[in-house]
């Protein structure tokens, strides 16, 4: 789950990392109001949970009320990378000489989490990565011991931090590892950390992504959520603990298992068709859960064909049926299955979709093929 | 011969009473293995599968009084890192974690804690470990699958099974099949895997079925290239998955420019891998 920058910010600020003033706005009056009580030049921030918002536009300053009105009309409604803005962060605007980046990770390959730095602050930092490799400092954390001031020290050093902002920075560590130990983030990052004129460490920007296995206890997290910047069919997923992801095709896919929800997709794409959606019902789904799946495949517009491939081991077929069926009858709009099923109670699971008029494969290979066929107009 | 596990491994199995437990339990048992004990905190002194197999309060107690020295862990996600670590303390050689959903904070310190013992962790979120006629430690079907020479390692549990359905048809066999699990953090990688299968003299080729999110495929593939010397057939999935989208598994994400389906099959292209477009494939490639 990400968080947007303005509840990481007053996540940032309750764990001592400074932040500049400023306060969210829905309404580009609110924000007028804010820029008033600010004074001075402001910074109007996009609330959107994607990368690149200051090249889409998405981030401008102001020099006074008026045009921070200005501006919050323009952004307000925009949409970045597909995402529709409805609330812009205003900040006062900080002067600074330099720019920092830190962050923290999980490192997959260490298995642990790892603190990343670079003297080269407010660019992507996979690009720092890739063009100027030796500005990057990285240490790694040991999860039973937590980041040790050392550490800190370490990655000060590093990035050629002078000495007289050792202290606030070592701080600001301590307070970002805090935050992404206390809230099983997968990722707490500052990009810029800024230098300011009148010397001081402040973050210009906050991002925090929480581990979805670990939200059971975090449920303050809930409220955070953004339900506006998620498809609804993805919430409505979520709800019925299915794992979707909605794509542009035409083939619904209703699959038992992600690795082979991910094939089926590929496969259709390999015979030159184009999946709709992701979806994996989880192991041991039940009717209820498997009608549910339907239901949101149904609801996309675009799909044509349906894509059925279950490998029951945990998972009955008969079960998968059943739901298929409840929600092919409540909907009946005609929309033609591809079935394929192996395993627990196949034979029963098959016979139940008898009605449906399926076209039924023994093949994962055949069935997307046919699949595909379909989607495109030509009769199986 | 096999690896991980056969026919000498004495399983226990921790979170024996509940459904998920106790149904794979019986296949386990169903399966060859030696099943010698279970563990419930709070139902010590209790019998399962008509007395066959006693219950313990603690994975200690079980293990002072059978000897058992390998564990499949059933406990729900929020309990399952705590399962480990008792696992890991009562020196228990070979832990096999079926659980979905483990925080990936805890994975961490159940890593960086478990380098102080000889312990191979398999998983979380896999469907574990089967060698056909010997044991099975975990969740994979064993009727889908025969004895044979294939090693099989891979992150996902259908996938696998329809890989494994799909060797049987046209009569492959299998050695082990290891399912390491669909988690960013899991406790043993591809690495680790091809190189049990490399010394296994029963084992000779092997099927790596790998998926989108993170550098193991990739350092799979160097390995290769360095160390194995048995022929190797992979397949990827996630080719039309899109970029910064968890595909189900909680590893299975295309992270920026890391992770993504083509990266991994050019490194194992490069490794002298074959490379099956579509599962049914892999057959053909063997």
């Amino acid at each position: 789950m990400k968080l947007h920058e303005y509840h990481s910010k007053q996540i940032f600020s309750r764990y001592g990392i400074p932040i500049p003033r400023g306060r969210v706005a829905l309404t580009a009056s609110e924000a007028r109001q804010i820029a008033e009580e600010l004074g001075n030049r402001v910074v109007i921030k996009s609330q959107v949970l994607v990368g690149g918002r200051g090249k889409a536009g998405g981030i401008r300053v102001a020099k006074d009320p008026k045009e921070a009105e200005d501006l919050a009309t323009s952004i307000l409604g925009m949409e970045i990378k597909g995402l529709k803005v409805h609330k812009v962060l205003v900040d006062e605007a900080i002067t600074f000489d330099r720019e920092i980046y830190l962050g923290i990770t999980n490192d997959r390959i260490n298995k642990s989490p790892v603190i990343i730095a670079s003297a080269t602050g407010g660019v992507d930092i996979e690009d720092t990565a890739r063009n100027a490799p030796e500005q990057i400092v990285k240490v790694w954390i040991n999860p039973l011991l937590g980041l040790r001031d050392y550490q800190s020290r370490e990655i000060a050093s590093g990035i050629d931090l002078p000495h007289p902002y050792w202290k606030s920075f070592i701080e600001i560590t301590r307070g970002l590892w805090s935050v992404f130990q206390n809230l099983d983030a997968t990722l707490a990052e500052i990009n810029p950390l800024v230098v300011t004129q009148d010397g001081k460490l402040i973050a210009l920007d906050a991002k925090i992504n929480i581990d979805d296995n670990a939200l059971y206890r975090h449920l303050e997290m809930n409220e955070l959520r953004d339900i506006e910047a998620e498809d609804p069919s993805e919430t409505e997923a979520r709800k019925y603990g299915l794992a979707y992801v909605k794509m542009d095709g035409e083939i619904g896919c209703l699959v038992n298992g992600a690795g082979l929800a991910m094939t089926v997709m590929d496969m259709a794409k390999l015979h030159g068709g184009m999946p709709a959606n992701f979806l994996d019902i989880g192991g041991g789904a039940g009717a209820e859960k498997v009608a549910a799946a339907m239901r949101i495949i149904l609801s996309d517009p675009k799909v044509k064909v349906i894509l059925v491939s279950i490998f029951g081991g945990i998972t009955r077929c008969d079960e998968v049926s059943k739901g298929v069926l409840i929600a092919m009858r409540e909907i009946q709009n005609n929309i033609p299955l591809v079935v394929r099923m192996v395993g627990t109670n196949a034979a029963e699971g098959l016979a139940l979709l008898d009605e449906l008029h399926t076209h039924v494969f023994e093949s994962l290979n055949e069935a997307s093929r046919v699949a595909v066929d379909m989607a495109k107009g030509v009769p199986a | 011969m096999s690896i991980l596990i056969n026919k000498q491994t004495r399983l226990i199995i921790q979170g024996i009473t509940g459904n998920e437990g106790l149904f794979h339990t019986q296949q386990m048992i169903k399966a060859g293995s030696v099943v010698v004990a279970g563990t419930s905190p709070g139902k010590g002194g209790e019998w399962v599968l008509d007395g066959k197999v006693p219950v313990f309060d603690a994975v200690k107690v079980a293990v002072d009084a059978t000897g058992a020295n390998a564990s499949v862990i059933f406990v729900p996600a929020r309990y399952a890192s705590d399962a480990i670590f008792e696992a890991l303390d009562a020196g228990i050689e070979l832990i096999v974690c079926i659980t979905e959903g483990i925080p990936v904070q805890d994975m961490m310190k159940v890593s960086s804690y478990s380098k102080q013992f000889h312990a191979t962790i398999i998983g979380p979120n896999c469907p574990g470990v089967l060698s056909p006629g010997e044991c099975k430690a975990g969740i994979i079907p064993a009727y889908i699958t025969q004895r044979g020479n294939i090693g099989v390692i891979s992150r996902s549990g259908t996938l696998t099974y329809e890989v494994l359905y799909a060797l049987k048809q046209k009569n492959f066999g299998v050695s082990t099949c290891v399912g390491i699990g669909g988690d960013p953090i899991i406790g043993s990688n591809f690495m680790d895997m091809l190189a049990l299968f490399e010394a296994d003299p029963r084992t000779e080729k092997i099927v790596l079925i790998g998926e989108i999110g993170g550098t193991d495929e990739e350092r799979a593939a160097d390995y290769i290239s360095a160390q194995i010397t048995k022929p190797v057939v992979a397949f990827i999935s996630g080719q039309s998955a899109p970029p910064g989208k968890r595909m189900g598994h909680a590893g299975a994400i295309i992270d920026g420019s890391t992770g993504s389906a083509l990266g991994k099959i050019l490194a194992l292209e490069t490794a002298g891998v074959k490379i099956a477009r579509q599962p049914e494939e892999i057959v053909d490639l063997l």
